[in-house]
């Protein structure tokens, strides 16, 4: 029963509601969160940086405005949230001095300590909400991992059981959800860095359409591919975060000015009359028996809900993960060029301007970045441009009139997040190519450009597992629709690590 | 195949240092990783184009008009070594270089 669990474990929904009825306060809410995150974050290494006074401070402030009757048009009005610690927090004042918020690292070591003189799309959009900012989170460095390993400043832990990886690459927003040290948090997602943790941590992750949500001030990764969404508890969490994150912003080129609908009105619990497609290649050789189990299973909720089940091919699917790891890479090693030791960030110092920018980036990146750098440099030379890169570029085209065909047929598809449940921290660190498998499910939907949730489905021995509704792209309405329905009929909305009653 | 060579050429290119163990590490697994790519060489584009990002966007321009922006002190207050109101920067061009 929702009502049972401790406060900083319940949805944003269910605080939001005892705000607006004033039986608890936003600095009530920021004190659970601040009390879990002095409790079990130091252990799972969730938190890169706290702003404990800022935090109350703004909760206090919300609690001002929610008593002058505030807060009915704003829903995360007094929330608690954290921000994956890529997306820049304003840290310096007009004068270039400390202004007292958060440094930004994108876990790693070039940017340590780093003061950024202006807020990121999302800070200010979520400061504008007036949800309170509690810290940033742990991430794998330049969001290149799945399994939140390779972050500068130490791995996060699965709060389901702390020898185990939460996913990445938003592996930190993910356990700080999980474990009631927030009750949402930002991420991004370039082939499954949302979904993929929200699955192994069992709880709900939401990667917008391409062009969705503005990308201002979120330290790139590979451009064509970024989107930011939300990780929350539940679906209609979700539709709340993306509903204030959403819409056009001229600072992001990428940013699509169309209109934003009423996501909250697509919450009807209904799914009778649409047409829900299951694509084969999906379900793969080597994908666990336990999570085909839990995720046929949510098909067949669905079916029982009403919805038409019928089973779908997008063969290029196997493509994906080829295209996938030479775009990104690609991409990457353009992006991180600017990491020079000049402007910002760590600098060797060194006299000699080549042997600096050597230096400086040879010690201050780690070592799955540097593999992606080289791999890209490589992807995109001379001699190897038209071979890899023009190739995966044309391969891209392929998979997503595969999807856009598809997807004129059905409303939906659902698949599985990722093939396995959450693994042992160091099991697959070694062998690069069976760590990129985990996004085998999920990074197709962000060659095309596509919506993607992914929502808990039960339990495969004892680990959450999740399973993704994919939608038309601008077609959020209809993921959430789907992904709600099926919460609500299933009920693991409940699902919480054992952390959540200690 | 990619050998040690080609990994210091392209780090290089990258302006990436390497240590040697970096760089025995990195040819073994960059090799599976290219072999695991190429397989895309098997796919038939001969009649179909790139797609550099999904979305129909292109050239977005905004109007050329005069805004505020970032302060001096504020864009200066990282720099690892700067003079006055500048970033310091080691020799770009040097006489019979």
């Amino acid at each position: 029963m929702p009502g049972t669990l401790p406060l900083a474990d319940r949805t944003i929904a269910e605080v939001g509601e005892l705000l607006r009825r004033r039986e608890v306060s936003s600095r009530d809410l920021t004190e659970a969160c601040l009390g879990r995150i002095a409790r079990d974050g130091e252990r799972l290494n969730t938190f890169l940086a706290v702003g404990e006074e800022r935090a109350l401070a703004a909760a206090d402030a919300a609690d001002a405005a929610l008593k002058d009757g505030g807060g009915a048009d704003k829903p995360l009005l007094g929330i608690p949230y954290a921000l994956k610690d890529i997306f820049v927090t304003r840290a310096l004042d007009d004068d270039g001095q400390p202004n007292g918020g958060l440094p930004t690292t994108a876990g790693s070591r070039i940017l340590e300590g780093y003061r950024c003189a202006y807020a990121s799309s999302a800070e200010e959009r979520l400061s504008n909400a007036r949800a309170v900012l509690l810290g940033k989170t742990n991430l794998d460095e330049f969001a290149m991992g799945s399994s939140n390993e390779n972050s500068a400043y130490g791995p996060v832990h699965n709060p389901w059981d702390d020898r185990l990886v939460p996913g990445g690459s938003s592996g930190g927003s993910a356990a700080a959800v999980a474990s009631g040290q927030a009750f949402f948090a930002t991420g991004t997602d370039t082939g499954g860095s949302i979904r993929q943790p929200a699955s192994l941590s069992g709880i709900v992750g939401f990667k917008p359409t391409y062009g969705r949500v503005s990308r201002y001030g979120m330290v790139a990764f590979a451009s064509s591919l970024d989107q930011c969404g939300p990780l929350v508890r539940s679906v209609g969490d979700a539709a709340t975060v993306l509903q204030a994150l959403a819409g056009h912003d001229p600072r992001d080129s990428t940013s699509v000015d169309t209109p934003v609908p009423d996501y909250g009105a697509a919450l009807t619990g209904d799914v009778r009359g649409l047409k829900l497609g299951v694509p084969r290649e999906y379900f793969v050789a080597g994908m666990e028996p336990g999570v085909e189990a839990a995720v046929r299973s949510a098909i067949g909720v669905l079916e029982g809900l009403g919805a038409e089940i019928v089973e779908v091919s997008l063969p290029s699917t196997d493509h994906g993960l080829a295209t996938y790891y030479i775009i990104t890479p690609a991409e990457a090693s353009a992006n991180l060029a600017r990491y020079d030791g000049v402007r910002y960030g760590l600098s060797a110092g060194d006299d000699d301007l080549i042997e600096n920018y050597v230096r400086t980036r040879g010690s201050g990146f780690g070592p799955e970045v540097k593999r992606r750098i080289i791999l890209g440099t490589y992807a995109l030379s001379a001699g190897y441009y038209d071979a890899y890169y023009v190739k995966a570029q044309q391969v891209r085209t392929l998979i997503k009139a595969e999807f856009d065909s598809v997807l004129s047929g059905v409303d939906a598809l659902l698949a599985p997040t990722s093939p396995s449940v959450a693994f042992k921290i160091g099991a697959k660190a070694d062998d690069p190519l069976l760590m990129y498998l985990n996004d085998a499910c999920t990074l197709p939907v962000n060659i095309a450009g596509l919506p993607g949730i992914s929502v808990p489905c039960g339990l495969s021995d004892g680990l959450p597992v999740g399973f993704q509704v994919i939608g038309r792209a601008f077609d959020e309405s209809t993921v959430l629709r789907v992904a709600d329905a099926y919460q609500r009929a299933a009920g693991f909305i409940d699902l919480r690590p054992p952390t959540a009653y200690g | 195949m990619i050998n040690r060579s080609d990994v210091e050429h392209v780090a290089r290119l990258a302006r990436l240092g390497l240590t040697d163990e970096e760089i025995d590490r990195l040819v073994p697994q960059l090799s599976r990783i290219l072999e695991a790519v190429g397989k895309l060489s098997a796919v038939d584009t001969s009649s179909v184009g790139p797609t550099a990002q999904v979305i129909a966007l292109e050239n977005v321009m905004r109007d050329d008009v005069a805004r505020p922006s970032m302060s001096r002190e504020a864009a200066l207050a990282e720099a690892p070594i700067r003079e006055g109101g500048l970033l310091r920067v080691p020799v770009v061009l040097e006489e019979g270089r």
